[in-house]
């Protein structure tokens, strides 16, 4: 697939491979988001959901293929990138040895975030953890620890957000606040791409959604109930040995 | 150049609050460098005419030694909660990433030195007042810290890091130890050692300065 850069494209992959060692994670995978617009990547384990995003996230190099978010080459444009994108990994990757404000302080300043105090303060209302900030995110629960990555995720604004199973561990109410984080309407232009394995919430969370299989994209259409059930069904269960050793 | 110091000073923050809440670096590195003064004191029991030849080599041998260890430790904390993930998803250049962790390495270890060297003066007979040590062991402990960021990130991505430290930072951080060490010796005898060995270790930091922030950002870019 072509790059069109005078479309008004938040995320564009072209072409995308990666493999560690033998195993091959993607193949020329493709996929656009638009500015305002959500997409779930569906997947069974192994499909490439977790190195799709950290090759967006720019924690690991493809060995093909090209990322372009906010039309500039993650190849080139490394920190203006990053300054565009917050990024929700499996790992919290949080410092467990500093409290949930310490851990938002030190990521605001490494992003440049002004009036950080304030920003911590509104961030942490917004995901539920306002009266956890002075406890050791090491001591947090793991639903505690989810949130608070979601909240330095968050912390910079970012006009582009890439989680990768942001759902994971979470309990009811933030799913919730989850669910209103990627609707947020005082941010209509923020584009959103996430992978989950939970279909139902991946489908009423966004306004696309893409099975990915054997390292490609296998279906990509409306966030529809049915068809998006039957191609999982048809793509996601029986290619997932493609992922495995070649 | 404001976003340098801003971002350079939040990880030193980060990485002091961790430390002063953990003593993981510190305190390693402090017993392992204690210990090695003490063994040898009882090894070679010193005399008036030996000491003053072999205490710098017991000196650095405890620093670096020491150091090894909680440079081991800096990095390995980093990688194991995904600090190192988080910092590389920072809009801050990986440059800036190492002068951060490095000014760390080299704070701690000049804590460590600063608690062992009245022990080492007390049991190898010295005077505390050698102000010659000074710049000798800054501009070492700059250099061995320096080498050492870079090779504890390289470490850190191999399943042996303890052992795999030493061996690739060692052979490379050898000429900044001998230097040291023969500048100790001058400073100890009563001489001065900026003629010779301070230049030398002087260009070996500038050297490294610029050489080991390049190579970071390919060691922790996979």
């Amino acid at each position: 697939m072509a790059i069109d850069s005078s479309q008004n494209l938040a995320i564009q992959v072209s072409d995308l491979s990666k493999a560690y060692g033998r195993a091959q994670a993607l193949r020329g995978l493709c996929l656009e988001v638009r500015w305002g617009q959500t997409l779930t990547v569906l997947g069974a384990n192994g499909s490439g959901k977790t190195t799709l995003v950290k090759t967006l996230a720019m924690l690991t190099k493809p060995d093909a293929g090209e990322v372009l978010i906010g039309g500039l080459s993650t190849r080139h444009n490394g920190k203006r990138v990053r300054r565009t994108i917050g990024v929700v990994t499996h790992e919290p990757l949080l410092y467990d040895g500093l409290t949930g404000g310490e851990n938002l302080r030190f990521f605001g300043r490494m992003f440049g975030v002004e009036r950080i105090d304030e920003r911590i303060r509104s961030v942490a209302a917004q995901i539920g953890i306002a009266d956890r900030l002075d406890i050791r995110a090491g001591t947090l629960s793991h639903g505690m620890r989810r949130r608070l990555s979601i909240a330095r995720a968050l912390l910079h604004s970012p006009r582009a957000l890439i989680m990768d199973e942001p759902e994971s561990g979470l309990d009811q109410e933030a799913l919730e606040l989850l669910a209103a984080i990627i609707a947020d309407k005082t941010n209509p232009e923020r584009a959103v791409l996430m992978t989950t394995h939970n279909m139902e919430r991946g489908i009423a969370l966004s306004d696309r959604v893409a099975i990915l299989s054997g390292g490609r994209i296998a279906y990509e259409g409306a966030s529809d109930a049915d068809a998006t059930r039957a191609a999982y069904l048809r793509y996601a269960t029986h290619r997932q040995s493609e992922t495995a050793l070649l | 150049m404001r976003a340098f110091i801003l971002a350079v000073m939040a990880i030193l923050w980060k990485d002091v609050i961790l430390e002063l809440r953990t003593r993981d670096i510190v305190v390693t590195a402090l017993v392992f460098a204690l210990l090695v003064i003490v063994v040898f004191n009882f090894a070679i029991s010193p005399t008036p005419q030996t000491v003053a030849f072999v205490a710098p080599g017991i000196l650095w041998i405890a620093f670096v030694f020491g150091g090894v260890l909680g440079l081991n430790r800096s990095m390995a904390l980093e990688k194991e909660s995904g600090g190192l993930y988080a910092l590389m998803l920072t809009p801050v250049g990986r440059d800036l990433l190492f002068f951060g962790k490095m000014l760390g390495n080299f704070l701690f270890m000049l804590l460590v030195e600063v608690a062992v060297f009245p022990v080492f003066a007390v049991l190898y007979n010295f005077s505390l007042m050698m102000p010659g040590l000074i710049p000798v062991a800054a501009l070492a402990t700059l250099g061995v810290a320096t080498v050492g960021t870079l090779f504890a990130a390289l470490a850190a991505n191999t399943r042996s890091r303890e052992v795999m430290l030493p061996l690739l930072f060692f052979p490379v951080v050898a000429p900044a130890i001998v230097a040291a060490v023969e500048a100790s010796t001058t400073v100890i005898q009563g001489g001065g050692a900026f003629d010779r060995w301070i230049p030398f270790l002087i260009a070996f930091d500038a050297l490294f300065l610029v050489v080991c922030p390049v190579a970071f950002q390919f060691v922790v870019e996979e």
